[in-house]
């Protein structure tokens, strides 16, 4: 048996929704269409009156989930596409992100963002908007990157007390396959070692960790050993698991898929550069999306976007310095 | 029998009603009073950042607000003084977030209008207009799953709000999950500057609610026995089941948008209409009128209102202010996801 990184999600909002009542889903075409990619598949009916569709509304989607998490519940709204968060970006920055700070009531709200590029997708189907909700205070940013993250870290997105991003990439949902659903997992803050290396760190996050680690497999032939960091989450950002593993290599690449203006890819270099100058043998780099809107055509999203090739080059590059 | 629900205490003849009114009223001085306070208060340099008064909108706040049981839920805006008391805010409350105590609900965090208590139905508004809206729906939905009934809520908005989309939103969502929600819009003529001319082209704001398919009543808000009436009447519907309603009510802001501002804009003839009467003088002459209640006993209420809002006041200015080094600067729960990384 296999499950996909999408079943993995579906699952993490089953196991959530029939551990604990004060669950419910809300979201555009989730409940009886069971979602634009099936993430809430059957669960309407599995859990009536409890997976809830939405006018399209994204403004008012997030602001009632805040309502009901204040009075004690612990919605999970569905965005269709990331890209239509902005529309409920004010509900979000400013309702959800400031409650605790301003009144000491958490606000435990799950935003699935199902976000990055797919080809063909275009402009408003493939944003990464990690970067812009994790400069808020107030919300936490979780980019799991394997199957068996997509289910823990969700499960645990819906029993912290806070507004969590909930990024899952979709370019992973159907393609990336596990054995089965973990029993155990690392917690939300903590970074992973995706793959180890002496020569170079590579920290990244979400589908770029496949990318990175194509691009490991790739340098490997040349003698190169790069070790990847996974992320997980880019709020908060491990920045002692980032910190060991360019204390071990000496070197730094940071690749994302969102814009390279700020972010997090510019985060980390800042931490590193500021905290651990003197672990540094070479400057650091860092690898993004181009700064223009994600391009529609499989040509012009494919050079658009870091793969596995551009890494290498710019890997080797550093490597040399 | 849904006749009877609808039209109790709202008839004027009973001694529920009386009751309710002198409520109101007293609730109305309260928050005129305390209004009057804030406002010396900032022109001597007390309150720090801006002072958003009620003035002229207190029978329509506390009409509102005087209806609802414990377990609903509220809402205000920026010139609900007279709703917030009489929904159970305390004058010290108030006066802790205007003078910036740290032993008040916000805990200098936030200040002036941007004040409550979640956990007790009473929602802190921000500062974006129609955004909390959806949040009383969201309390109102949750309500449901969780099979509690009778509870309504209020969101009280301006005429400038219904051009947000977030009201346009809420308000649907609302009608949609058919959601015991009472939408106070107060038309006071005015978006700070901004005539209603500049606002909206419909000839009524009450013309919205066909659109929506919610139910809408039109009120005088300068008239405090026709607001009681009209919100009684709405928020009975509210609770018996009709789903959301509507109230547009026309009045004038006696003040300007906050106390920086002198108001030259706003036209006299609003000014000298039946729009821009002190409702708190119509509410006055009622009493009188009906003798509910004579010039000396309002005397005694306005003193002793004085009194409760100058030890409040005087408590709040005593109290320590919020020291930035006992912050713990931390926006989350979750003590242990919190950023730990500092700029040194």
């Amino acid at each position: 048996m296999s499950i996909t990184y999408l079943e993995a999600i579906r699952e993490a909002q089953a196991h959530a929704l029939r551990d604990d009542p004060r669950v419910f889903i809300y979201g555009q075409d989730v409940g009886a269409f069971g979602g634009a990619f099936k993430a809430t598949k059957n669960l309407a009916v599995e859990f009536p009156g409890r997976v809830l569709d939405s006018p399209i509304s994204e403004d008012a989607m997030v602001g009632l989930a805040v309502g009901a998490a204040i009075e004690g519940m612990r919605p999970i709204v569905e965005m269709q596409f990331a890209d239509f968060s902005t529309v409920g970006f004010n509900q979000i920055i400013n309702q959800a992100a400031t409650l605790f700070w301003r009144t000491n009531v958490p606000c435990p709200v799950t935003v699935r963002l199902p976000f990055g590029g797919t080809s063909g997708s275009g402009p408003f189907h493939s944003q990464c908007l990690e970067t812009v909700y994790a400069h808020y205070p107030g919300l936490i940013v979780l980019t799991p990157a394997t199957v068996e993250d997509a289910y823990s870290m969700l499960l645990e997105a819906v029993a912290i007390d806070d507004p969590v991003i909930f990024c899952e990439h979709k370019l992973l949902y159907y393609h990336l396959k596990a054995e089965s659903l973990p029993s155990e997992a690392l917690p939300v803050g903590k970074a992973r070692i995706a793959r180890e290396g002496r020569d170079m760190t590579i920290v990244t996050y979400s589908a770029m960790v496949h990318e990175a680690l194509e691009a490991a497999k790739e340098l490997a032939p040349e003698g190169w050993e790069v070790e990847v960091v996974d992320l997980r989450s880019v709020k908060p950002i491990d920045t002692d698991t980032v910190m060991a593993s360019v204390a071990r290599t000496g070197r730094l690449l940071c690749v994302g898929e969102a814009w390279p203006w700020g972010g997090v890819t510019a985060e980390i270099i800042a931490r590193v550069t500021s905290e651990g100058y003197g672990l540094l043998d070479a400057p650091p780099q860092r690898l993004n999306a181009k700064d223009t809107p994600v391009p529609y055509h499989p040509n012009l999203w494919a050079a658009h976007r870091p793969t596995a090739r551009a890494i290498a080059a710019t890997a080797r590059k550093l490597l040399r310095l | 029998m849904l006749q009877t629900v609808l039209e109790a205490g709202t008839a004027e003849n009973t001694a529920l009603f009386r009751e309710t009114y002198l409520a109101a009223c007293r609730f109305m001085l309260r928050a005129r009073l305390l209004d009057d306070k804030f406002a010396a208060l900032w022109r001597s340099g007390r309150i720090h950042g801006g002072v958003f008064l009620g003035r002229g909108q207190e029978a329509l706040s506390a009409a509102t607000a005087v209806w609802l049981k414990p377990g609903d839920v509220f809402a205000p805006l920026i010139r609900d003084a007279a709703g917030r008391l009489a929904f159970g805010e305390t004058i010290l409350d108030a006066a802790r977030t205007y003078l910036g105590s740290a032993l008040g609900p916000m805990h200098g965090r936030d200040g002036n209008v941007h004040r409550g208590r979640p956990r007790e139905g009473y929602l802190p508004m921000i500062s974006h207009l129609g955004a909390m809206i959806s949040v009383v729906n969201g309390i109102l939905l949750a309500r449901r799953l969780k099979n509690i009934s009778g509870t309504v809520g209020v969101a009280s908005i301006g005429d400038g709000a219904t051009s947000t989309g977030a009201f346009h939103e809420a308000l649907n969502q609302a009608a949609v999950e058919k959601l015991p929600l009472i939408l106070v819009v107060a038309n006071n003529h005015y978006a700070y500057s901004t005539p209603t001319s500049r606002q909206f082209a419909c000839p009524d704001l009450a013309d919205k609610a066909a659109g929506y398919g919610v139910e809408v009543s039109s009120v005088d808000g300068t008239d405090l026995n026709a607001c009681l009436k009209t919100l009684g009447q709405a928020v009975a519907r509210a609770r018996a089941g009709r789903g959301p309603q509507l109230i547009v009510a026309t009045l004038l802001r006696l003040c300007g948008h906050g106390e920086h501002d002198d108001a030259g804009y706003i036209d006299p003839k609003i000014k000298s209409s039946p729009a821009g009467r002190d409702c708190l003088k119509v509410a006055e002459e009622h009493l009188f009128r009906q003798k509910w209640a004579d010039p000396a006993t309002l005397a005694v209420w306005r003193s002793e209102v004085i009194r409760e809002i100058e030890e409040a006041v005087a408590q709040a200015q005593r109290e320590p202010a919020p020291d930035p080094f006992a912050e713990e600067w931390r926006a989350i729960a979750t003590e242990r996801l919190s950023e730990t990384h500092e700029e040194t």
